[in-house]
């Protein structure tokens, strides 16, 4: 405590710390145990799950259901699916969103406002879900890959924010290079994209956590077609049907065949699946922090 | 039409009293870098609104735009007469206002007491952790809400039994009335911290000699964040309320489709489910996209009446 000590701290501030201290303490543990009491039972033997009591330890140490998950056909094409997106999508977001943006913070670039317009609007209006089920049908992009890639690639979202950060950036770098006669295309590639890394880092990060996560295009566009599947809508479909009163056994005997269920509790199962889908993002979280941090202090402070 | 010339800003290129097309030529791979991009956006965000048209026929599939049946308001006045359309536009203007409420208050309030905590590993560590649920999908939230709100081994009912506040577990889950609260709980579970970041970055662009200015003069630590802190970010607070108003328009359904279920429907069931439930469960289109249409302008009313109560009690106006 001698770092507190430094200035006379008064009886007021004593209670205050130590109040503020306990409720700080009570969020952290309420944000995080509900990931280590899901990691504890998805490591938990199956069947002693079914006796309850697990939170953030398991009681029986096990990796068989994330053995049994794997072996469920569904799973593994939505897992790949899931990775697909993400890849395609974010590579293919970042790099359009980037594109539009060098163009709109060229101030010497005379369709700026036009564009500028155009694409920023869209952040207040959108058609709607049924208008939008019907174009997906229009374009035929029901049950194709494609439609979980297509209709959100370009975004004013990350355009502005991408955007924004090229505006910092020092415009006599792109003059000198136009001297030595180098395109348009040449300095946004060459020397504005390798300086923009921060800024996208940070719109890959939003686009993928985006892709990673959804469920609901599966769900409208694809939902008849097993070979699209997506992990989070696999997951959806299993937790669902459990929201929905069905026995557990049932909704297990549908996820992993009869033999596996006399076996494996579905708690544990249903939990090994929630892990699988949360882990890619607690791997490159802590790396990428520092970026979204300063994105979304940029992002919200330029809009 | 000629366009106008501007003085170009920048020192060094001279762009004057020359014509569009010769520009349009210069600037060519500019153009080839953003039109493309602009027929995207027209295609996936400007076309559907002429879908719109679709609410005033009785749409048939199969049929072209033209051979369509027209029937003027007759989907709005069906929808207009449809008891259960009440209890949904109830259930998404409760939703919404709560969510607005809690979600926009919270994240200051923990942003302010982040800050008056001086060991920084601490702060850190609270900080990292909660931003984490942010990350995380819906489906897995909801999960972890079902899971932590079940009969059988879940922690809130063991800690409320445990402690005396009940005397045998609650079905949370399937009661109705406690629906709105589970929702908009979740929601601040999932996003306060990630709603603070923006909170503890105007706060670390305090001058920190204000504080120490303060405490000269005695200010205890209440007067202190009341008078230097929460008015050192007041311009940033402003910013996130338009923003948060702003975001009335897209309420969404996610929370609501994922935590409901079959008993609690009557409080679950928000305007844009319905009209999924309708236009492509029932694939009545026309009728889905009037639902569709009215929650555009349920979401418009709710953003003046937000920005009219704002008007009215900060005096200031967010449009």
């Amino acid at each position: 405590m001698s770092k507190l000590g430094r200035n006379r701290l008064t009886k007021g501030d004593r209670i205050f710390d130590f109040v503020n201290y306990t409720f700080l303490i009570l969020v952290f543990v309420v944000t995080l145990y509900p990931f280590l009491n899901v990691l504890a039972i998805s490591l938990n033997d199956s069947t002693d799950t079914v006796r309850g009591g697990i939170h953030i330890w398991p009681r029986e140490f096990t990796l068989e259901n994330y053995k049994t998950i794997f072996e469920y056909d569904n799973l593994v094409t939505g897992l790949i699916n899931s990775i697909l997106r993400t890849v395609l999508g974010t590579v293919l977001g970042v790099f359009s969103s980037a594109m539009v943006a060098f163009t709109l913070s060229r101030s010497d670039f005379q369709g700026r406002k036009f564009v500028s317009i155009f694409i920023v609007l869209t952040l207040y209006f959108s058609g709607g879900l049924i208008p939008g089920y019907m174009l997906m049908r229009e374009l035929n992009l029901i049950n194709t890959f494609w439609v979980y890639i297509l209709p959100g690639m370009v975004n004013a979202f990350n355009i502005i924010i991408v955007r924004s950060f090229m505006d910092g950036l020092p415009y006599a770098l792109q003059e000198s290079a136009k001297m030595d006669g180098a395109s348009d295309f040449t300095i946004f590639w060459r020397i504005v994209m390798p300086l923009c890394m921060p800024v996208l880092a940070t719109i890959a990060l939003f686009v993928a956590v985006g892709q990673w996560n959804a469920w609901f295009d599966t769900y409208l566009y694809n939902s008849s077609n097993p070979s699209l599947t997506t992990l989070q809508y696999e997951l959806m479909k299993i937790l669902q049907n459990t929201n929905m009163g069905a026995s557990d056994a049932n909704s297990f005997r549908g996820v992993a065949g009869e033999e596996a269920a006399k076996q494996v509790s579905p708690e544990s199962i249903k939990m090994a699946i929630s892990m699988v889908t949360i882990i890619p993002i607690l791997l490159v979280y802590p790396f990428l922090q520092k970026y979204f941090v300063q994105g979304m202090t940029l992002g919200a402070v330029k809009s | 039409m000629k366009t106008k010339m501007k003085t170009h800003s920048k020192p060094g290129v001279s762009l004057q009293k020359k014509s569009f097309w010769t520009i349009f030529k210069q600037q060519k791979i500019l153009y080839l870098m953003s039109l493309p991009f602009v027929a995207w956006v027209f295609v996936f965000n400007y076309l559907p609104l002429g879908g719109w048209v679709m609410a005033f026929q009785n749409y048939r599939p199969g049929l072209g735009f033209f051979e369509q049946e027209w029937v003027g308001f007759q989907q709005f006045i069906e929808l207009f007469q449809d008891e259960r359309f009440y209890l949904v536009l109830r259930n998404t203007i409760v939703m919404s206002v709560m969510g607005l409420t809690v979600g926009f208050t919270v994240p200051i309030m923990f942003a302010v007491l982040l800050n008056e905590i001086r060991l920084k590993a601490f702060k850190r560590t609270v900080q990292t952790v909660s931003y984490l649920p942010h990350f995380v999908s819906w489906v897995i939230v909801a999960g972890i809400v079902t899971k932590m709100l079940s009969v059988d081994g879940g922690v809130i009912n063991d800690l409320l039994v445990a402690v005396g506040l009940l005397d045998q577990p609650v079905q949370f889950m399937t009661k109705g009335e406690y629906f709105w609260v589970i929702v908009t709980l979740a929601d601040l579970w999932k996003e306060m911290g990630w709603n603070s970041i923006i909170f503890l970055a105007a706060i670390a662009g305090i001058d920190p000699q204000l504080y120490e200015a303060a405490k000269v003069d005695g200010a205890s630590r209440f007067r202190q964040i009341w008078h230097i802190t929460l008015t050192g970010i007041r311009p940033t607070i402003l910013v996130v309320l338009i923003l948060s108003i702003g975001n009335l328009i897209t309420i969404g359904f996610e929370k609501q489709f994922l935590l409901g279920n079959p008993t609690v429907v009557n409080f679950s069931e928000v305007l844009e489910l319905y009209a999924l439930n309708y236009g492509i469960g029932l694939g009545r289109f026309s009728y889905g996209t009037a639902i569709g249409i009215f929650n555009s302008l349920v979401s418009i009313m709710l953003l003046f009446i937000a920005n009219g109560i704002f008007k009215r009690y900060a005096n200031q106006s967010v449009m």
